[in-house]
């Protein structure tokens, strides 16, 4: 280990190698996966909500990747079936989290189809759970004298509604609101679906496999 | 296409092995040739100790060393002191997010301030603006004594300090104002990025010639670890950082870098660092030099395809997970072999703890660098991570690996480096010491609450007949607890700021004779 060249080049090989089987290798294997019959690109407000969504760091707390019931009971809470990576062709930048001090979302549409809903919990969501620790969104709402026509208005309990006045939403919280409505999975598994299975195992397991590709 | 790519996971692994087993081949046939002789390269003539631990021959201030270091000293001046007001900055977003998790309707008026920013602020601050710079002063420092070379080209370093702070800023600001790539560890928008990448390029070109240089025949272990960190990192960062990928392919993008920002990157600056200061400090060799390659080399290999095991049980290939998972746990290797060198080391000098407080930082940020090794491969196991993967668990095994690891060697490390690089002495010492305990203890409480609380909160949220809020109900008195340990760890950061100033403010005149010999 007296020189230098051989050095780097032997730490930029592996590293090369580490790049082809991590990124390149399953890239590759990816891409060639077809988008799901079920899934529908982003509308503008979708999209624009998506962006909300990334500016506020939703993924520091939530996940979009559902479990397999062979691992966890992601499926009985309602957060939907195992996610496969075509699920995702539409998604620029991935959101699928590593925190769940919240609930996974990707089903989050399907789940809780409300926008009164999402608006009441955004503005403030211990109005809905008291126990929740999400931080509250005053930011994204208007507090007005007098609703305008085309303005709307967040539900809300008397504890947390204002002395006078209403509560509206902003456009970044209508937006945001449309993208969570728009988060829903709930098609079909594709054939081709992709995802880690290493929590299957036996006869059963293969069974359940070939259910979710038939499925 | 699965068997093609089973082979292709089989394949891998044997790479890895047979890598492996031609390292230890040519280690035994003397192909490499390395011996513990080379492990001496560290000392000047005359510094090493004899077997009773009495110094051969006083310290004597030596003058070729002297001129060397007094031209490192200027960019590694400029890089520590902006490093520390990251830290210091980082730690108080680190500290407003933590707190915001049990106190959710604090601070709720503005978006820059929400937990989704606060704690992106925190992460890019404490990883970009004070890791990375400790790191790079650290190895500014310590290649070109190493080389027995003065540093090439000082000036262009400094321009990559200026390049590299205005970026951070940049991205700092950009994430306050909610413009973010939007993905953890690579939030920094792509254009500010392009001002990082220019900085780094402006810091390894100068340690390059400097290498190319080098007035010794042999290239000391904590050269490997630099010299191969220099030319990861930029690969790393601009691969990750092209803006061209989406979907779950993006994802496996993101944490193949996120983790080798941790492997690749900040690990070999910390242990290269601790290669150099531990047998520096105490004036004997290493303990095992040979053992040194096979640390160094494993870690190559195996560290640099953990990545994907952030994705367990996700939407990527089996294969993929599998084979992350299984590099994991080889990481026992090249961390055992490290552990021998470094802990052998300083157990057969407890005395030196006593004596230097660097080495005290130093070397329990050896030992918590085996820990947060071992912890990482016990948590990429499948079962274990089924539990701690989407938990609180995982927060606190980062800041093992980040903080009681990395930062503490270069907390260490740069206590060592001032009094040199300045030829001033730190006016408080009972301050050092002040801020080792108020980190160790901080660290600790973070540390143990979110363990336990992260595997309660994985038992609850796996448990199907209890509902979702008794994994947030179950995990909050150990949020309180984690805001406490990281309040103690900030003000610890600030006292650390206050021994820099100190020392900033200190008359000049201590005789550099009396800091060699401290």
């Amino acid at each position: 280990m007296n020189r230098y060249l051989p050095l780097s080049i032997l730490a930029l090989a592996i590293l090369a190698f580490a790049t082809l089987m991590l990124v390149i290798a399953p890239g590759m294997q990816i891409d060639a996966r077809s988008v799901p019959a079920g899934l529908r690109d982003y509308t503008e407000a979708q999209q624009r909500g998506r962006d909300v969504y990334v500016a506020m760091g939703c993924v520091y707390c939530h996940s979009q990747q559902p479990r397999s019931p062979d691992q966890a009971p992601d499926g009985e809470r309602g957060w939907g079936r195992p996610s496969v990576a075509s699920d995702y062709v539409f998604d620029a930048p991935h959101q699928l989290g590593t925190m769940r001090t919240g609930p996974d979302l990707l089903n989050v549409g399907a789940r809780l189809p409300s926008e009164d809903w999402h608006l009441t919990h955004l503005y403030q969501p211990r109005a809905i759970f008291d126990w929740s620790i999400m931080p509250a969104y005053p930011f994204l709402f208007e507090h007005k004298q007098q609703a305008e026509t085309d303005d709307t208005i967040v539900i809300l309990p008397p504890a947390y509604a204002p002395e006078d006045g209403v509560v509206v939403a902003g456009p970044d919280a209508l937006d945001l609101v449309a993208y969570l409505q728009a988060l829903d999975r709930t098609y079909p598994t594709p054939t081709d679906g992709l995802r880690d299975d290493g929590y299957a195992s036996g006869p059963s397991a293969d069974a359940s496999s070939v259910e979710e590709g038939d499925g | 296409m699965p068997i093609t790519l089973g082979l292709l996971l089989a394949l891998s692994f044997v790479v890895s092995l047979l890598a492996l087993a031609f390292l230890i081949w040519a280690i035994s046939n003397r192909q490499i040739t390395i011996d513990q002789h080379d492990a001496e390269t560290v000392f000047e003539p005359g510094e090493e100790r004899g077997d009773a631990g009495e110094e051969t021959q006083l310290h004597k201030f030596d003058p070729v060393q002297a001129g060397i270091d007094q031209i490192s000293s200027r960019p590694v001046l400029v890089l520590i002191t902006a490093a520390t007001l990251w830290l210091v900055a980082g730690s108080f977003f680190g500290l407003i997010a933590s707190l915001k998790l049990h106190w959710p309707d604090w601070l709720d008026f503005a978006a820059p301030l929400t937990f989704g920013r606060m704690r992106t602020l925190h992460l890019n601050l404490v990883v970009y603006g004070w890791l990375s710079q400790a790191g790079v002063a650290s190895v500014v420092w310590i290649i070109p004594r190493i080389f027995h070379t003065p540093l090439r080209r000082p000036k262009p370093v400094l321009w990559g300090a200026s390049l590299w702070n205005i970026g951070v800023t940049l991205g700092a600001l950009a994430i306050a104002r909610g413009w973010t790539d939007g993905e953890e560890w690579l939030e920094i928008p792509w254009q500010v990025d392009i001002l990082l990448a220019a900085g780094g390029a402006c810091f390894i070109a100068p340690l390059i010639q400097t290498a190319r240089a080098r007035q010794v025949h042999h290239i000391y272990v904590s050269g490997w670890y630099f010299l191969a960190a220099i030319l990861w990192f930029p690969v790393l960062f601009v691969v990750a950082n092209l803006p061209l990928y989406g979907g779950a392919q993006e994802a496996t993008i993101n944490w193949w870098f996120a983790h080798n920002v941790l492997g690749l990157w900040l690990t070999p600056l910390g242990v290269g660092a601790a290669y150099y200061f531990i047998p520096k400090i105490i004036g004997k060799p290493i303990y095992s030099y040979a053992v040194s390659l096979l640390g160094f080399w494993g870690l190559a290999l195996f560290y640099s395809q953990v990545g994907i095991h952030h994705l367990i049980g996700g939407p990527v290939p089996t294969w993929l997970v599998t084979l992350s998972v299984v590099h994991s746990v080889m990481m026992f290797i090249p961390v055992i072999a490290v552990a021998i060198n470094q802990h052998v080391t300083v157990a057969m000098n407890l005395w030196a703890l006593k004596e230097s407080i660097p080495l005290r930082f130093i070397s329990f940020g050896a030992v918590m660098y085996t820990l947060a090794s071992f912890q990482g491969s016990i948590e990429a196991l499948r079962s274990v991570n089924t539990i701690t993967h989407f938990t609180q668990y995982t927060v606190g095994h980062a800041h093992l690996g980040a903080y009681a690891f990395v930062s503490l060697v270069m907390f260490g490390a740069i206590y060592q480096i001032l009094p040199r690089a300045t030829g001033r002495v730190f006016p408080w010492p009972g301050l050092l010491k002040l801020h080792f305990w108020l980190v160790a203890i901080g660290f600790a409480i973070y540390f143990f609450a979110l363990s336990i609380g992260g595997v309660l909160q994985g038992l609850a949220m796996l448990d199907a007949t209890r509902p979702f809020r008794d994994s947030v109900e179950v995990v909050l008195p150990y949020l309180q607890a984690r805001s406490v340990g990281g309040a103690l760890m900030t003000l610890g950061h600030l006292v650390f700021a206050l021994n820099l100033l100190g020392l900033a403010l200190a008359a000049r005149g201590e005789s550099a004779t009396t800091v060699a010999a401290e």
